[in-house]
């Protein structure tokens, strides 16, 4: 990104905004590392914020996401409350699915998060068909479905693609490609490429470096208001990369030494971002300052979270469903 | 009232939903030439491509999408072809459609309905035959349905349709032209079961095309003076306990009769909570179901798994002889 019609106050949003989802992430890791506050596992995109920051960005409140099990930065560029989604971490009441999903079900329906997903490339059938049920109500909202690279090799991408081009559907699959599935490279157990298949299935397909957010942020635009405007499916390949474990808990010793370190150093997009806003002429203090009150704001999440209550022992029963509830089961 | 076939009758009750509510839509295979059981002939004509919605050969994305579509305020009607083939989509069923609304903590519903033709008809085999009704009892979020008579695919899927949780709606392809009165005035309630007939001998309860087995069956035992009480469950879950309890503490006696491998079937399930109900038999009850094996092509093969009204009548007689005097 060249600083010529750079918007400084476009990217500094930006960059709140990934700080936002660092700060998320490193405070929930912090919690669970530390104080085994946060449950269950939590996969954590640091490194590829900018891939949700940059497509989000040009969508409504009334748009529609799905996501993955590596959800937080998607759902909180959504404009989900980071205290509800922390207290869903800490499995509390108050949190966005009331403790009941965790990390890996995050959802705020409020603002068209239609819900992370602990199944690899489930999302993607889904997401296409909240594409077709908008055409089907008449909508204009436009759908944007988050999933990683392995999920490519799963049925669901056949199926879920081929779907949204036999029904000419208002969406855009964003492979957010972190060249990893879980401990795998995942090129290796891959035929083909990703992008590849795409085309295959006739879906017009752009390419894109998944680290840099303001040609994220700009290519977003154009396509989401294509989609908008043709109500054809389009494909986006971001390449990106997990600057941490697939966990939160996994040392990732399956790497090439050194690859995370370059990685980190040369390609962190929180990184590449306030160079260029440096370059454009905030300060270095203005920029910590941005940093510092995204730590805050988590900060404060987590300890909302803390003194939260423990989710109503009576809810177990709630939403399951309505005809034969097990609340009006004897046991 | 109108006479008319079992298929007949689930496409009034869908079509009528149509006309109510522009949010229902069916989506299957080959659903624009009237489905592989002509279940959905003519409503292509009235009601267009876009809501008698023909889809690939991909199971996963039928039940994926459609449900995709639900969560944004659709109410579709998914066609799964055979209930063997919506085995491909089990992922979207149970990991996804059963589990959404309380993984989300209440967020979303997934008002669908899931039409699975179910059961034997005639050399079908192996992999177009099965009875898994036992499994989708046994997932919670899911509402399960099995209805065996026109009247009942007439109103249990006037009830599918208006139902804000996902609906297992298994119809049995071996009754779609039995013909019968249908009272559309009628909506069916899940949990409710139909007292085919009354008797003070020994309860069988059934569901699917088994019911109307286990009718047949009260009929012959009828003529040798023992009077069965049958009663077709409708629906698996909810079932209707209190109809089961009330008729077995009258009886004494209880078969439970399905088409469906015994071994895990939902007749345990029946004859278990009769068990711990405490309700005192004077024999012990009968589980009648298919051996564990698997449905054959050959017509006398297939036969072997079958449950036949001579197999319930004679279970019927032995208790009966069974009794001290
Ligand atoms: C169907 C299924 N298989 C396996 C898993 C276990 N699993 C969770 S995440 C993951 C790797 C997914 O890789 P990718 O799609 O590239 O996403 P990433 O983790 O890199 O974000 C695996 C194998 C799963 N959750 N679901
Ligand atoms: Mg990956």
């Amino acid at each position: 990104m060249s600083l010529r019609n750079f918007d400084t106050r476009a990217g500094l949003a930006r960059l709140i905004l990934m700080e936002r989802i660092r700060a998320f992430e490193e405070t929930a890791r912090r919690a669970a590392v530390e104080e085994g506050l946060v449950l269950g596992a939590i996969h954590l995109s640091i490194g590829q914020e900018a891939v949700a920051v940059g497509l989000i960005e040009s969508l409504r409140r009334d748009d529609y996401i799905t996501s993955t099990h590596r959800g937080h930065g998607h759902t909180l560029a959504k404009g989900a409350d980071p205290q509800a989604m922390m207290k869903e971490l800490l499995g509390r009441a108050g949190g966005c699915c009331g403790g009941k999903g965790g990390s890996m079900h995050i959802a705020d329906f409020g603002v068209g998060m239609l819900g992370a997903n602990g199944v690899v490339s489930a999302n993607i059938t889904i997401a296409a068909g909240a594409a077709h049920g908008v055409k089907l109500l008449g909508g204009d909202q436009v759908v944007v479905c988050f999933f990683g690279d392995g999920a490519a090799n799963r049925g669901p991408f056949l199926e879920g693609l081929n779907w949204a081009g036999v029904f000419d559907l208002p969406i855009l699959f964003v492979c957010e490609d972190n060249r990893y599935s879980a401990s795998t490279l995942t090129a290796a157990m891959t035929s083909g490429n990703v992008a590849g298949r795409a085309r295959a299935l006739g879906l017009r397909v752009t390419e894109i470096d998944g680290n840099d957010v303001e040609e994220l942020a700009q290519v977003a635009a154009e396509i989401t208001a294509r989609i908008r405007e043709t109500g054809q499916p389009e494909f986006l390949h971001a390449l990106t990369y997990r600057l941490d474990g697939h966990t939160y808990f996994d040392p990732a010793t399956y790497r090439p030494e050194g690859e995370a370190e370059r990685m980190r150093a040369e390609r962190d997009p929180i990184a590449r971002q306030r160079e260029l806003l440096f370059e454009a002429g905030l300060s270095v203090a203005e920029l910590n300052t941005v940093r510092e009150a995204a730590r805050d704001e988590m900060a404060a999440a987590l300890e909302a979270a803390r003194a939260a209550p423990w989710p109503d022992e009576a809810s177990v029963f709630d939403d399951v469903q309505d005809v034969g509830s097990p609340a009006m089961e004897a046991f | 009232m109108a006479v008319m076939s079992y298929a007949d009758a689930a496409k009034l009750a869908v079509a009528e939903a149509m006309r109510e509510d522009d949010r229902v839509w069916c989506v299957g295979e080959d659903l624009g030439r009237g489905g592989v059981f002509k279940q959905y002939t003519g409503l292509v004509e009235e009601f267009g491509p876009k809501r008698i919605s023909d889809a690939p050969i991909s199971e996963a994305a039928i039940m994926g999408a459609a449900f995709g579509a639900a969560m944004v305020g659709t109410r579709p009607i998914v066609e799964m072809r055979f209930a063997d083939f919506a085995l491909c989509a089990t992922d979207e069923l149970v990991n996804q459609i059963a589990k959404a609304r309380f993984m989300f903590g209440g967020q979303s519903r997934a008002p669908m309905v899931i039409r699975k033709p179910m059961g034997m008809w005639r050399s079908s085999a192996a992999q177009h035959s099965q009875s898994l009704e036992g499994w989708y009892a046994h997932i919670p979020g899911l509402v399960v349905c099995c209805p065996a008579t026109p009247q009942d695919n007439y109103a249990m899927m006037r009830a599918a349709i208006a139902c804000d949780d996902p609906v297992v709606y298994l119809e049995h392809k071996n009754i779609w032209a039995l013909e019968g009165e249908v009272d559309t005035s009628l909506r069916g309630e899940f949990g409710k079961a139909r007292l085919r007939r009354s008797g003070g001998d020994v309860t069988i309860v059934s569901w699917s095309d088994t019911a109307n087995v286990a009718e047949a069956a009260a009929g012959a035992l009828a003529d040798r003076g023992i009077a069965a009480e049958v009663i077709d469950l409708i629906s698996l879950w909810p079932w209707d306990k209190r109809a089961v309890l009330d008729s077995v503490r009258k009886t004494g006696r209880l078969i439970v009769a399905h088409e469906a491998v015994a071994v895990g079937g939902f007749g345990a399930e029946v004859v278990a909570t009769v068990a711990q109900s405490g309700a005192r038999l004077s024999a012990p009850p009968v589980r009648l179901g298919a051996p564990r094996s698997l449905v054959s092509y050959a017509p006398n093969l297939e036969d072997k798994l079958r449950v036949t009204a001579a197999m319930i009548a004679e279970a019927a007689d032995k208790m009966m002889e069974a009794e001290p005097a």
